[in-house]
């Protein structure tokens, strides 16, 4: 079921469609206890533990600090520029925006394959569509997990079957050059189902009126897909590689129980970087400095994209 | 498989435009059906690369060290039952559980009184910075929680919340306003006007109309803010591992990292043990699969 048919409560299509504040004369009646008594607990909520810590973030960037007592020891811009000399911060940022291509060029490609093949009305689709949605419901950490004994050298089913062919399989994990890349195939085999249930809710929005014409027309199924399928979707995809890139920028729970950011860093992201290197030692100026530059990422790009690509959306 | 299960056939073949302009039936029928291989081949193989790993993991459970060497994928040679016995008749799996389950509905409730609270108000009155709030709350969509994770641990430190329950659940709750508050309004906004005129005539006040019409009507939208909710704190990995530091309150994400911790190298134990974790998991998810499907990517689109 689409959004807008989820939103639109059953008989309130056609009649009731006023929308808006309520008339005038009942405005007045009770409004300022509503208001008062309503909107506190979830504005006090997130104030103190969403935007707050946000602001301190940028405060406490500012200090040397190790957490205990006030922040004392102003050290300026020092932790940026600590930052910028830290070489580790460059290998995550490239590993996270290696991460955001895969989303985007293999990960929401695949999903659209995939989702034009499970809404046809073949036999089994509703069971295949659970079944790539379900990697998404696990945790990120058992995820992790079963993927670190897939890759296991001794026990994993990557060696076991390498060796079946008769070849030795590197240690996938242990290896600086390719623990990112065993980590990328965790995320594609995560994520994909969720994009792809975004595509199946998208394409049965499509009048399929279109469809019919177009076959009249003696249109090829290629030809459908480009001028029918992907212009009427386009807005799901959008929101399809809006979610890869904030979700690939926040990547920490799949890689801790795979290689924790090692071998030596290689496979380190922006927040297990700042786990890390900011909490696990009790950096908190420098710890900040990175939330405070990774928000800057977050913020910028969801902007951004919201102005230019989403704007009509 | 047969051809009335194509989608070419199941659309046109049903309508008059179908009749008119079926292929002639050779051809057609021919490539209908290497399609229809073709797309079974595609999704079986995908199938089998999601389940592979999970099978393997459930099995993996049953072997004994040595056999998960010999053979990680097939069937144990023999079942080693006292794998998963063992940790279902210890207190630490039961315990990890109940603490998740314990976050997971201390965080929906929080999030669903708050949320709908506010977007009542958002939904229904226009006042003085109504626009701006509705805006503010936006804001959370757009970073992760990890961006300000340092000052969250000070804050709950200073509050004397560290290593309790409510220290991860204010913080979770707080990142899940973010979505929940702007899904509730634009669902209380459409919901029919004459509601509230018929209850103001009978003489009811907004407080009256929100806990006696608005929230009983608003049941999907309520269900759909708690799905998500709940499977983010089920989840929830990071928040748990700063702010807590006693084992006996672990949810079970950080359990199953404690247990991997202690026993190494002994895969099949702990792959029983990541089994039985992810079990509540699976067996929810398909017993209501319709409902966190829709209610995880509608809970999405909207954000």
């Amino acid at each position: 079921m689409s959004l807008a048919a989820r939103l639109r409560p059953a008989g309130g299509a056609t009649i009731g469609r006023r929308r808006g504040t309520l008339s005038t004369a009942r405005r007045q009646f009770g409004v300022a206890p509503v208001v008062f008594l309503f909107l506190p607990p979830a504005l006090l909520l997130f104030t103190v533990f969403v935007v707050l810590p946000i602001g301190e973030a940028g405060w406490y960037s500012l200090f040397n600090w190790n957490g205990y007592g006030a922040p004392t020891e102003f050290v300026g811009l020092h932790n940026y520029e600590l930052l910028w000399r830290t070489p580790v911060f460059f290998t995550a940022l490239t590993n996270n925006l290696l991460i955001i291509a895969v989303s985007i060029l293999v990960q929401i490609p695949l999903a659209l394959c995939l989702a034009t093949l499970v809404s046809n009305r073949i036999a089994g689709a509703v069971t295949f569509r659970l079944i790539f949605f379900l990697p998404y419901v696990l945790a990120d950490v058992a995820a992790g997990l079963i993927w670190r004994f897939v890759y296991d050298g001794d026990y994993g089913l990557v060696a076991a079957a390498a060796s079946l062919v008769g070849v030795q399989a590197p240690y996938l994990l242990a290896e600086r050059g390719l623990a990112i890349y065993a980590i990328l195939v965790v995320v594609v085999w995560k994520y994909f189902g969720f994009h792809m249930m975004l595509f199946v809710a998208g394409l049965q929005t499509i009048d399929p009126s279109y469809y019919e014409a177009a076959e009249i027309d003696g249109a090829t199924r290629f030809q459908k897909f480009r001028s029918i399928t992907l212009p009427l979707l386009a807005p799901t995809l959008r929101l399809s590689v809006f979610f890869s890139v904030i979700g690939s920028l926040q990547l920490f729970d799949l890689v801790m129980p795979m290689t924790g950011g090692g071998p030596s860093n290689s496979s380190q992201t922006m927040v297990t970087f700042l786990y890390s290197f900011g909490i696990t030692r009790m950096r908190i100026g420098f710890g900040s400095a990175i939330g405070v530059v990774l928000f800057a990422i977050c913020v910028l790009f969801a902007f951004g994209y919201k102005r230019t690509l989403m704007r009509h959306d | 498989m047969t051809d009335a299960a194509l989608p070419d056939a199941a659309v046109g073949g049903t309508s008059w435009h179908g009749q008119a302009t079926r292929r002639p039936a050779g051809s057609g029928r021919k490539r209908a059906r290497r399609a229809n291989l073709l797309t079974y081949t595609v999704l079986i193989v995908v199938a089998a690369i999601i389940l592979v790993p999970l099978v393997a993991t459930a099995l993996g459970g049953f072997k004994t060290l040595g056999g998960l060497r010999a053979n990680p994928f097939g069937l144990p040679t023999e079942w080693i039952w006292s794998n998963y016995w063992d940790i279902l008749a210890s207190a630490r799996y039961w315990r990890m559980l109940g603490n998740s389950l314990i976050i997971a509905t201390l965080t929906v409730s929080l999030v669903l009184a708050t949320a709908s609270m506010a977007a009542f108000t958002f939904a229904h009155l226009r006042f003085f910075g109504s626009g701006f709030l509705l805006n503010y709350f936006l804001i959370g969509l757009m970073f992760p929680a990890a961006t300000a994770i340092l000052p969250i641990f000070i804050r709950i430190r200073d509050l004397g919340l560290l290593d309790s329950y409510f220290g991860v659940v204010l913080p979770q709750a707080a990142f899940g306003l973010g979505l929940s508050v702007p899904l509730m309004r634009n669902y209380f906004k459409s919901m029919p006007h004459e509601l509230f005129d018929a209850a103001f005539v009978d003489g009811c006040g907004y407080a009256q109309y929100f806990w006696h019409v608005t929230l009983p009507l608003a049941r999907p939208i309520l269900a759909t803010v708690g799905t998500v909710s709940f499977v983010s704190s089920w989840n929830n990995y990071l928040l748990p591992l700063i702010l807590l530091n006693t084992e006996t309150r672990y949810p079970w994400p950080l359990g199953i990292m404690v247990y991997q911790g202690e026993f190494g190298t002994d895969w099949q134990l702990i792959l029983a043990f990541v089994t039985l974790t992810i079990l509540p998991t699976i067996i929810v998810f398909f017993a209501a699969q319709k409902h966190i499907v829709a209610g995880l990517t509608s809970g999405a689109v909207k954000g």
